[in-house]
Order: structure tokens, then C-alpha cells, then sequence
């Protein structure tokens, strides 16, 4: 049985020479982190160089999927292609220490069901065949 | 102790649009116009003695050919909305370095009525990849952002950041200009009771959204003297620019661009926060000025939301504000972006505010005895700021 989805209406990404492998991670259902070899640490969003260093020598590794809910809103009014609202923006700070953009999928967001720091991890959200974005969801104690 | 820039220039001319709110009978360019014919003739001077020229919403190319002029110094900074008092700063270093004699900044935004205005930026851009595609749009999306990090670590209420566009209120009540004028008194229950836009903001912690403009012309403190307007002194300025995504913030109780851009204007002008008189600290949303009244040292860190919310009764009965008419502190004292008005980028009209008052122009709203003023504005979400210290003797 074919299951069809109604055409994504939001904004989609376009992915530039030095943030290809993240958006190609999160295709496979892998939350991709550019790592520098020479200082040691991680950065989001992707660059060409890293942002502590300066340094070249970045390679791609798999992050965790598990972090802490750093601070968030709940927004009523809908941005284009979005149907459904309230929805929730949130910045998530990674195990890894870099901090993203995502959504928390939660039904029926309140502040109550949101403390901040809460734990959190990723779920993948192929919202087009060719773009898949990384949400977060509650992780339940 | 001063440092080598202050006092070397002052705003001669300082004027709006004729009219501010939903204008669809004027362009992005037309407002620019408008406010830059208006400001030159407040200075006493024509467009033939003007030599530099500082804009962003229209550009400096587009902005010289509209107004068939060859300036021979040009700035373009575009930042957001503080960008128009880096042009204060910058007009001060070019007339210092005499690149420019005459320096006009120009403010012109169709912000409700979008008669030709600039498009959003691109997909393949870094918020276009890992911002927008979270449901990311308007302004109050993102300057909420930080808000509930300084809840969580300072205790801060949405009931305290209330208080902050009741007390605006007041002094639209008394400008005649504010689009709130006649819309009344509001109470912090009235905030929370508006529509709510993006928690923690409710339709009133918001900015209105207007078409308008106004224009400033900077010259050397010497020629200053010979012009028909009281010269307003420029003291200090400061600059900064720190990040463009607000995920990208260091710490979201703490604006990096602001504390550094105050540190500047301050040293420069040889002042402290105890010397200010009167702020004008640009209120996109009713947390903005919260958090630059800490980040500027007015309050200690996590002290805002007590600071704005703190009261007293006048005889007749009513709410007197630290920040509001009668208080020790005014703020924001034209109503400001929550109930003046707001383009898009509104650094130029919180200027304009402290130049009425400063020259003792601003009519029922007047703040008597103001020797200084502050004003104080970010450039997109706290990614970038501006600070310029101003005084009237």
C-alpha cells in the first residue's frame, strides 16, 4: 500500500560544499558533526574552518543524538508551510557542547511539559525525499 | 578621562517624515527622501553641503542617485537596526579624519506597507539552512528566544517583563506622534491578556510595525556653532557585531555586541551609567530593554525585570514607573518601538527621541533637566549594537 504524504510547505535548506555531509547524515538517519583534528572540538553549524582555531583539518563524526533543552519558545503564529500551531523552536546544546536550531515534537506544547535542561535526543523528520531535519524529543525519565 | 573623538561633532539637524505609520503612498526611497529634505532643513543647510552620506535600508548608490548627489564618503553598514547609530559613530570618525564635513544619515523603511522592499536573504545561507527550517519567521520567533534562559537563570517573570509596556505606555500617552497616543492606559494583566504571539511574547510585548523615516546631519563641533539649531554633543560611541543566528548566541541572558559596545561609548566619553540621565534603550520586544539596562551596568545581571516592574503611587492615584513619566530613570520616553512606532529598524527614531529631549524640544512628554542621554539599540537579535552617548552642553 502506498502511503502518501501531502507536499512539505515549509522552508527547505540548501545545502553548500561545507554542509553537504550534515544534511547527507541526516538522509541516513545520522546527526553529523564536523570535529577539528588539531584543537579537539566539535562545532555547529558547519564550516570550512573551525571557528576556535581556524584550523583546516575537520572530519565528519557521528554525534550522540543526546542533549539538554538549553532555552525555547512556542510559537502560535504559523511561518509558511507550517499547518499545525503552537509549535515549539527550540536551541538544543548537545552532549558534544555545540547548541542547534530544532523543534521539539511534543503535542500540545506548555511550558509546564517543557522544563529548560530537560534531556532530550533526536528524531529524524524526512520532511521531503531529499531533506531529512533533525528534531529533538523529550527523553522520558 | 575623554577619549580623542568626543566632542568633535554634534547633530545639527535631526527631523522625520511628515507623517509615520501605514503610508502606501510612499516608497522605501521616498521615505528617505522626505526625511533627509526635513532633516536638512531643520540644520539650515542644503543638500549641495552635504559630503558624506550613511544608509542601509536603501543603499548609498541608490540612495545618491534618487536624491542627484555625488557624496565623497559613503557607509552602508547594514546591521539591523542599530546600524543607523554605528553611522552616527562612523560620521564622527570621518569628519575627525576630514573624509566628510557635512555627514547625512538617512532612515527610510516601508515596514507595514512593503512599497519596495528587499526580499529575505537565501537557502543556501546559514540561517536559510539551520534556522528557517524550524518554523522560524517573523521577529518575535526569534528575539523570544533568549527570554526563557534568563527566566531559568535569574528568576525573571513574565509578569516582571509586564510591567515594561505599561510603563512605555505612559509616555506615548503624552506624545502626540505615538501611533498608541489615544489607545490608553495599559496594566502588565492587559499584556498577558493580548493575543499571544510566540510564549513568552504576547501581542503587546511586541513592536508595532510602521512605514516612516528621519534623517540626522553631523558636523564639526566648530561649524556646529555657526548653525541655527542647538548643537547636541556627541560624547561617546561604541560598536559591535557578534553573531547573525540567534541560535548562534554565546549566552542568552547576555548580549556579547552590547556589553562591549557600551564599554566603548562609556570610555570614550569619560561617563558611567550614573551619569545618564535619560535612556533611549530600543524595545523591539518588552525583554530588549531588560537586557540592556543589565548588559549596559544601569542594574547588576538578573536585576532588570525588578528594576522595570518596581512602583510607586502619584497622589491622584495612579502608577508611577522608575522608567515612565515622573520616574528617576526615563526610558524610552517617545513611547518607544512597543507604543511610537517601528519600521523594521528603529535605531534612527530612538535617536531622534534623544535629540528632542536633549534640545528641550519634546513638548508634554519634556524631561526637564537633562544634561545627557544614552541611546541604546541592537542590530537583528542581539547579533550586533550600538551605543551613542549624547549631551546638551
Amino acid at each position: 500500500m502506498n502511503e502518501t504524504k501531502p507536499p512539505y510547505g515549509g522552508a527547505l535548506p540548501k545545502p553548500t560544499p561545507e554542509t553537504q555531509a550534515f544534511w547527507d547524515g541526516t538522509m541516513a538517519h545520522k546527526l553529523m558533526l564536523p570535529w577539528c583534528t588539531e584543537c579537539g572540538k566539535p562545532h555547529f553549524y558547519p564550516r570550512s574552518i573551525c571557528p576556535f582555531c581556524l584550523s583546516r583539518e575537520l572530519e565528519w563524526r557521528e554525534a550522540s543524538g543526546r542533549g539538554k533543552l538549553h532555552t525555547y519558545v512556542i510559537n502560535s503564529k504559523a511561518a509558511k508551510g507550517f499547518t499545525t500551531v503552537p509549535y515549539v523552536i527550540a536551541v538544543v546544546e548537545l552532549d558534544e557542547g555545540p547548541r542547534m536550531m530544532t523543534n521539539i515534537v511534543i503535542d500540545d506544547p506548555t511550558p509546564e511539559k517543557l522544563p529548560i535542561d530537560a534531556a532530550v535526543e533526536v528524531v529524524f523528520d524526512d520532511v521531503t525525499e531529499a531533506v531529512t531535519l533533525a528534531k529533538f524529543r523529550l527523553v522520558q525519565p | 578621562m575623554t577619549g580623542p573623538l568626543s566632542r568633535t561633532a554634534a547633530i545639527v539637524g535631526a527631523a522625520e517624515t511628515d507623517r509615520i505609520g501605514k503610508l502606501p503612498d510612499m516608497s522605501r526611497l521616498a521615505l528617505h527622501a522626505e526625511a533627509a529634505k526635513n532633516a536638512l532643513a531643520d540644520a539650515g543647510l542644503k543638500l549641495s553641503d552635504v559630503d558624506g552620506l550613511f544608509t542601509c535600508v536603501a543603499g548609498p548608490n541608490e540612495l545618491s542617485e534618487y536624491l542627484n548627489f555625488v557624496p565623497r564618503y559613503v557607509d552602508g553598514t547594514s546591521v539591523g537596526g542599530c546600524s543607523y547609530m554605528i553611522f552616527v559613530r562612523h560620521a564622527v570618525a570621518a569628519i575627525a579624519a576630514g573624509y566628510c564635513d557635512v555627514a547625512l544619515v538617512v532612515h527610510g523603511e516601508s515596514g507595514r506597507s512593503w512599497i519596495d522592499m528587499e526580499p529575505q536573504g537565501t537557502a543556501a545561507s546559514p540561517a536559510g539552512q539551520f534556522e528557517l527550517p524550524f518554523g522560524v519567521a517573523a521577529a518575535p520567533t526569534t528575539y523570544s528566544i533568549p527570554v526563557l534562559r534568563h527566566f531559568h537563570q535569574y528568576g525573571t517573570t513574565k509578569r516582571q517583563m509586564s510591567h515594561v509596556p505599561a510603563a512605555t505606555r505612559e509616555w506615548a500617552l503624552l506624545n502626540p506622534r505615538a501611533l498608541m497616543h489615544s489607545a490608553g492606559r495599559i496594566t502588565p494583566e492587559d499584556v498577558e491578556a493580548s493575543p499571544m504571539v510566540c510564549y513568552p511574547f504576547n501581542k503587546l510585548d511586541c513592536c508595532l510595525v510602521a512605514d516612516g523615516g528621519g534623517a540626522l546631519v553631523i558636523t564639526s563641533a566648530e561649524r556646529a556653532r555657526d548653525l541655527p539649531t542647538r548643537p547636541i554633543h556627541i560624547l561617546g560611541t561604541g560598536e559591535a557585531t557578534a553573531h547573525r543566528q540567534i541560535a548562534m548566541m554565546r549566552d542568552f541572558t547576555t548580549s556579547d555586541a552590547t556589553v562591549l559596545s557600551g564599554r566603548q561609548a562609556f570610555a570614550e566619553a569619560g561617563l558611567s551609567p550614573a551619569d545618564i540621565d535619560h535612556l533611549m534603550l530600543y524595545d523591539a520586544f518588552s525583554f530588549t530593554p531588560m537586557m540592556f539596562l543589565e548588559d549596559l551596568g544601569f542594574v547588576a545581571k538578573g536585576e532588570s525585570g525588578s528594576f522595570f516592574s518596581e512602583t510607586r503611587r502619584a497622589p491622584d492615584g495612579t502608577t508611577i514607573y522608575k522608567t515612565g513619566p515622573g520616574g528617576d530613570l526615563p526610558v524610552n520616553t517617545n513611547g518607544g518601538g512597543l507604543s511610537y512606532c517601528h519600521s523594521g529598524r528603529y535605531g534612527m527614531f530612538a535617536m531622534l527621541e534623544a535629540v528632542a529631549q536633549l534640545r528641550g524640544t519634546a513638548g508634554e512628554r519634556q524631561v526637564q533637566g537633562l544634561a545627557t542621554s544614552l541611546v541604546h539599540g541592537p542590530g537583528r537579535q542581539f547579533a550586533a549594537a550600538s551605543t551613542v552617548i549624547l549631551s546638551n552642553v
